[in-house]
């Protein structure tokens, strides 16, 4: 059993490996781009002459452009980042302390979307075509058409400023009403997916023999949904999961600057204003790793869910 | 309920869900195109009694109220989907272009062209699209949309890219393929004349769904302050001004917001209903 699972998780973890090397050599083009002239890269007009000397050593300008990546390359793997510019501090160290409120928020959006989009999916599916089915799969096309910043301003509208219920913005030292409004916002276009996804598979399954065999015996319907269709029904929402990682991560520089959330996503758009490369680039390799990495998790998850697939590839 | 009733009643929701969508994605193509005739008064014009006029909320005069510096908000709403439009439809012109040409290449020849392509298209997907298009833009010395433009078109050619792929993979082996082969017919021909237009319905869902994409990233960059500049009008950056004015005038912020979620709902919608149409396996 063990053993089964053992090379075809091995061989989708070496899978990555090129895909990884390409996110690196992407990433390193881009500083390299972005660096060509060190004093463009500088703060506007203002060339520190010390800031300039920091990158040429730092990137080793003066060496051809494969030197320049395995030296880039041979830091990183050590976990150096860089320095950034605008703080004059390591970026691996900035990037942990943002981590933490962004990965709390991306967990919260989770929790919200797999909840809210499994159950309104199963709802939906038990009577197709009906009132509920209906209204349900249109909020689920509404959520995911819904631009995320407009509807955190339109959430925080309605329930902070006018209901007053919850805050309107902040980190407000982790307490949990912080974040409940970011959490709805971020998790919103991935409850949608979610929803319609558990639909079609739940009545995918619902009309295959085995379940018109289980209703044949007389077996109550919520038995037969519950512990024969569910099952495995649910087997590619779990693909979903994986999929609305990239929604949740796309989302977060657009939610967290909505409430001011002390995340990576707000970090990276500032460093962007701020003209801060190194901290940009860092930003979006550690995104992409998150993301690459949060689907391999989905993969293996899905192969120890279903033994077909061990089989086929 | 029976499978003809259930038959009867999906047919009749897919006729509906492509009139919603045909009818919000013509209603925001004409007021986009018709914005300079329709709209009442001139979107950047600031009047000098500035403190008269400015943030007033929706009344007779100003259907959608005005801003802080007294703007039309109608007008600006109609002449920023102008931008939005043109932006959504042009990027994805290209990038769809783009996305059939490596399809096309890397589907009919496979070999080692085929997976450098597709090691390619996985690399760019490898990084949450808005991710990576803060990154490009970072490269930029100043943010602009014609720099959306160009950085939404490097990240969009990969879904129709591997659409493509997937189709020609299947096609090529088919008998009618082999034998314009066997006839002596050109790579070029059989790609164009045999294959592509069998995978016309699958592009053109997925441009459809891009489009609206394309539209709900320009308005994200420009809210971030990474896309559209002043005199620019974008719902995004308008989206951005209306956040300051949140508690005292929501309104600001309100119809932008939702010009956008209509306009990109109704791709949505006609996407959906046209890959139901174009696609009987995606039938439920």
């Amino acid at each position: 059993m063990l053993a089964d699972l053992l090379e075809p998780a091995a061989k989708r973890v070496l899978a990555l490996l090129p895909v990884l090397l390409g996110v690196s050599l992407l990433v390193f083009a881009l500083t390299a781009v972005g660096l060509g002239d060190p004093a463009r890269a500088m703060l506007g007009q203002r060339a520190d002459p010390e800031l300039v000397q920091q990158i040429r050593r730092d990137y080793a300008l003066d060496r051809p452009v494969h030197v320049r990546y395995a030296t880039w390359m041979s830091r990183l793997v050590r976990g150096d980042l860089g320095t950034s510019y605008h703080q004059q501090r390591p970026v691996a160290e900035i990037i942990a302390e943002r981590l933490p409120a962004t990965a709390r928020l991306a967990l919260a959006a989770t929790v919200v979307a797999v909840v809210g989009g499994l159950a309104a999916g199963v709802a939906a599916a038990l009577r197709p075509g009906r009132l509920l089915d209906q209204v349900l799969m249109s909020a689920a096309v509404l959520g995911i058409s819904t631009p995320v910043f407009w509807l955190g301003m339109m959430l925080s509208l309605l329930f902070a400023v006018w209901l007053g219920w919850l805050p309107v913005s902040g980190y407000g030292d982790g307490d949990w009403a912080n974040l409940v409004l970011p959490a709805l916002t971020l998790g919103a276009i991935h409850t949608g997916t979610i929803a319609r996804m558990a639909r079609s598979n739940l009545l995918e399954v619902i009309r295959q023999e085995y379940i018109q065999t289980a209703r044949a015996k007389g077996l109550a319907e919520w038995l037969v949904i519950s512990k024969h269709a569910l099952r495995n029904a649910l087997i590619p929402v779990v693909t979903v999961i994986g999929i609305g990682i990239a929604d949740l991560l796309v989302g977060a520089p657009l939610t967290e600057t909505v409430f001011a959330w002390p995340g990576l996503g707000r970090m990276l758009v500032a460093a962007v204003g701020q003209r801060d490369l190194p901290v940009v680039m860092g930003a979006v390799l550690v995104f992409a790793v998150i993301y690459v990495l949060a689907n391999l998790l989905v993969d293996l998850a899905y192969l120890l869910i279903d033994p077909r697939i061990r089989r086929d590839r | 309920m029976t499978a003809e009733a259930l038959g009867r009643s999906s047919g009749e929701r897919r006729g509906r869900r492509l009139t919603i969508g045909a009818a919000l994605v013509a209603l925001f193509a004409a007021s986009a195109v018709l914005a300079p005739w329709v709209a009442p008064y001139d979107p950047t014009a600031v009047p000098a009694a500035l403190s008269d006029t400015m943030l007033r909320p929706p009344g007779p005069a100003h259907p959608f109220g005005t801003d802080a510096l007294a703007r039309d908000l109608f007008s600006r709403v109609l002449h920023g989907g102008r931008v939005s439009l043109a932006l959504g439809l042009g990027v994805e012109a290209v990038a769809a272009t783009l996305g059939v040409a490596v399809g096309l290449l890397a589907g009919y020849h496979g070999g080692w062209r085929d997976s450098l392509l597709m090691r390619a298209t996985d690399v760019v997907m490898a990084f949450p699209s808005l991710i990576l298009a803060i990154g490009l833009i970072a490269v930029f010395e100043r943010p602009g949309l014609d720099k959306v433009a160009l950085v939404l078109v490097a990240l969009g050619w990969t879904t129709i890219a591997r659409v493509v792929r997937g189709e020609i993979l299947s096609l090529k082996e088919r008998d009618y393929v082999q034998a314009a082969r066997a006839l002596g017919v050109g790579h070029g021909t059989i790609l164009i004349r045999h294959l592509l237009p069998n995978a016309v319905g699958p592009i053109i869902v997925a441009a459809t769904i891009g489009v609206g994409s394309n539209m709900i990233a320009e308005a994200g960059l420009s809210f971030l302050g990474l896309g559209a500049q002043a005199p620019t009008i974008s719902w995004g950056s308008m989206l951005a001004e209306g956040q300051t004015f949140l508690t005292s005038a929501p309104w600001v912020a309100f119809f932008p917001g939702a010009a956008l979620l209509l306009a990109v709902l109704g791709m949505n919608v006609l996407g959906d209903a046209l890959r139901d149409f174009l696609d009987p396996r995606w039938r439920d």
